[in-house]
């Protein structure tokens, strides 16, 4: 099947040739799971995959993790959050510095532990510090309806929840890197359905691919994108059939509509886009962690010399940086694209050849 | 009597009937038996190999093993590594007040069983108590001894081009095994952590290969891929693995995708990474499979002319990637 798909892309670029191709893959997984298998070392010259801003630590403002590191070093209060988001280095600090410190600093994979933890101990403040996307939204989405339901006010929420379409649509509309296709994320599709893209197909033209994470999912994804350029006809495709339908997960949705609405949200690199975050509805205010401890979060706010942005939206790859695998290794990480494991720095440094 | 008290480790009449009832009743043997200061013992012929490493996982009893199992084997496994037949262990224990008794029995009975298939002798060790909160319920330090036969040189600098690279069974399951226990870790997997004593494995290796068995690794943190880049920055030359044909159970694999995990860096605590020449590899082989601990033992990738002491691995679907050294703990994926 892969050599198969291998010489159907090499067909279809050649027809393209000598024109460079450019496809963004959106989600994290994708690029992590392409240098796994080495697949863009095995597609044709002049066709490029470009790493996307679906990796949702690395979107995360340096701000936000600021106000996570204050929240943390407040007297009887536990952080809980991904593995990768510990790492993340802040203005001064990080959280897995912070916890080396003293301060409750927790991995979870789940919100639902930090429910856990808000039960077991009551005199404890838990802040659950929730990135992602509308993969990951609707388990906190969940767990902050229960606390709701519960009065559980022991357990608060520090929201950087994020959807992916208008990030994808300010890449496309700012122009700064002409883009022939997405290859659209799988996981995120099954949720949001494929409604979502169209306007990017009707509007702005570009080819768009709904695909798995197989390496052989991506190719056929790249292979389906492929012929939509050679036909000249942008439209939206599903290549991973097996898991998502057009109309996505609809109850999912409702959970995470009767919990949050949208807002305007900063993004690493991205700036604010308008109504890509996700914040409490009004009656959930309780449980905002910025608003119940008067945080600040500070806005846009970037580390001098990182280049997380420009790799972010596509106009650079990660060697091209000059403090990458310099000042910035996955030791001494300055940016986030370089701490989470579907960075595309991380990948780079890990899988790519320096 | 059922849980630690701090007068456990008070060096009292408590402290002398605790290692009497729970250590000198399991490991009970001539060079232990006087309790004195020092252990004396025999040594045969040969170079004497040393090693120590102290446990501190979490949680102490996990599927597949427990902190006891796995303090015995560790050391033992180090030992083997150089080459060495593992004869005497010494084990100190530093309790947390408050461990169950029962709890202590159960892992002591453990290391004992460990130790009688390892074929080696507790003949020291030491016990502290301290109070609660100073430690995670029990670590374990073991420090081995074992010898080297004449003539027996087993190093990592002796990997050379064309050699085989071996490995004894499918990897990664000890990393899983844990993962899916710590707490906060809300998955649960049928997987059980592979931790095993190796020295019978690798005798059976020595014996098929001789001295044609260059260098011998555990792959135990860092995983499989760290011991290969080790390997490789040793005998500065290139190492090719092949993706397809590293064994990983299906379920180990299943978590790792679900965690943003990869195998090839996840931990294990009874594998082996051969490296020997091309003539005697599939003798190697076909013994690691005769014995119960290599049944699935692979042919996983080879040394190559290059010089700059990197590794490859050709992937399953026949791309190609770096292999590096990880850099810490690996961390789960979040989308």
């Amino acid at each position: 099947m892969v050599p198969d798909l291998l010489k159907l892309i090499a067909e279809r670029a050649e027809r393209l040739a000598p024109r460079t191709i450019r496809f963004m893959e959106v989600c994290g997984t994708h690029t992590m799971a392409m240098f796994r298998s080495g697949i863009r070392a095995m597609l044709p010259p002049n066709v490029k995959l470009l790493s996307g801003p679906g990796c949702p630590v690395c979107v995360t403002p340096m701000g936000t993790v600021d106000a996570a590191l204050e929240i943390v070093r407040r007297p009887g209060v536990a952080l809980a959050t991904f593995g990768d988001m510990v790492r993340v280095p802040g203005s001064r600090s990080s959280l897995e510095r912070a916890r080396a410190e003293g301060a409750d600093v927790r991995v979870v994979y789940s919100p639902l532990d930090a429910l856990q933890f808000a039960k077991a101990e009551p005199r404890r403040l838990v802040v659950f510090f929730g990135i992602g996307f509308e993969t990951t939204t609707p388990a906190v989405a969940a767990t902050g309806a229960y606390a709701r339901d519960r009065g559980l006010s022991n357990l608060l929420f520090l929201v950087a929840n994020k959807v992916i379409p208008p990030a994808m649509e300010a890449i496309v509309a700012g122009g700064e890197v002409k883009l022939d296709g997405f290859l659209c994320p799988g996981h995120v599709s099954v949720i949001t359905g494929t409604g979502i893209y169209e306007p990017l197909a009707a509007k702005y033209r570009t080819p768009c691919v709904v695909t798995g994470f197989e390496a052989a999912d991506i190719l056929e994804g790249v292979a389906m994108l492929l012929l939509q350029v050679v036909e000249g006809a942008p439209r939206v495709e599903i290549q991973y059939r097996r898991w998502v339908h057009p109309e996505g997960n609809a109850k999912a949705r409702e959970r995470v509509a009767e919990v949050f609405r949208p807002c305007d949200a900063a993004w690493r690199g991205l700036g604010t886009i308008p109504m890509s975050g996700l914040e409490f509805r009004p009656e959930l205010r309780g449980h905002d962690a910025v608003e119940a401890l008067g945080v600040e979060v500070p806005p846009e706010l970037e580390n001098p010399g990182c280049s997380c942005g420009e790799v972010l939206r596509g106009l650079i790859e990660p060697p091209e940086c000059p403090l990458f695998a310099t000042r910035c290794t996955p030791a001494t990480p300055v940016g986030p694209c370089m701490v989470s494991t579907e960075g595309s720095c991380a990948a780079f440094y890990r899988y790519g050849e320096r | 009597m059922d849980r630690i008290l701090l007068a456990h480790g008070g060096g009292g009449s408590l402290t002398k009937q605790l290692i009497r009832d729970m250590v000198v009743a399991r490991f009970g043997n001539p060079a232990l038996a006087p309790l004195s200061d020092s252990a004396l013992v025999e040594l045969p012929a040969g170079r004497v190999a040393f090693t120590t490493d102290s446990y501190v996982v979490k949680p102490l009893r996990f599927r597949g093993g427990d902190i006891g199992r796995l303090a015995v084997c560790g050391t033992v496994n180090d030992l083997a590594m150089a080459g060495a037949r593992p004869l005497y262990l010494s084990m100190g224990l530093i309790i947390e007040e408050g461990l169950a008794l029962d709890d202590l029995a159960a892992i002591l009975d453990s290391a004992k069983a460990a130790a009688d298939e390892a074929g080696v002798t507790v003949v020291c060790g030491d016990t502290k108590v301290v109070e609660r909160g100073a430690a995670d319920g029990l670590f374990i330090n073991t420090s081995g001894i074992g010898v080297v036969p004449e003539g027996r040189n087993v190093a990592m600098e002796r990997a050379a081009p064309g050699d085989a690279v071996l490995v004894s069974g499918p990897i990664g399951d000890h990393g899983v095994a844990i993962l899916s226990e710590r707490q906060g870790l809300s998955f649960e997997t049928p997987v059980a952590s592979d931790v095993a004593p190796l020295a019978g494995l690798v005798a059976a290796v020595l014996d098929a290969g001789g001295e044609a068995v260059h260098a011998l690794r555990d792959p135990t943190r860092g995983g499989l891929g760290m011991v290969v880049c080790e390997v490789a920055e040793a005998c500065r030359h290139d190492i090719e693995l092949d993706e397809a044909k590293i064994p990983v159970r299906p379920e180990v694999r299943g978590a790792c995708d679900l965690l943003g995990l990869d195998p090839v860096y996840a931990a294990n605590e009874g594998k082996v990474v051969v490296v020997c020449a091309e003539a005697v590899a599939s003798s190697v082989l076909t013994a690691m499979r005769a014995h119960p601990l290599g049944r699935s033992a692979a042919r996983i990738g080879r040394v190559l002319d290059g010089a700059k002491g990197r590794v490859t691995l050709r992937t399953a679907i026949g791309g190609r990637r770096v292999v590096d050294p990880p850099y810490g703990e690996q961390l789960p994926r979040i989308c």
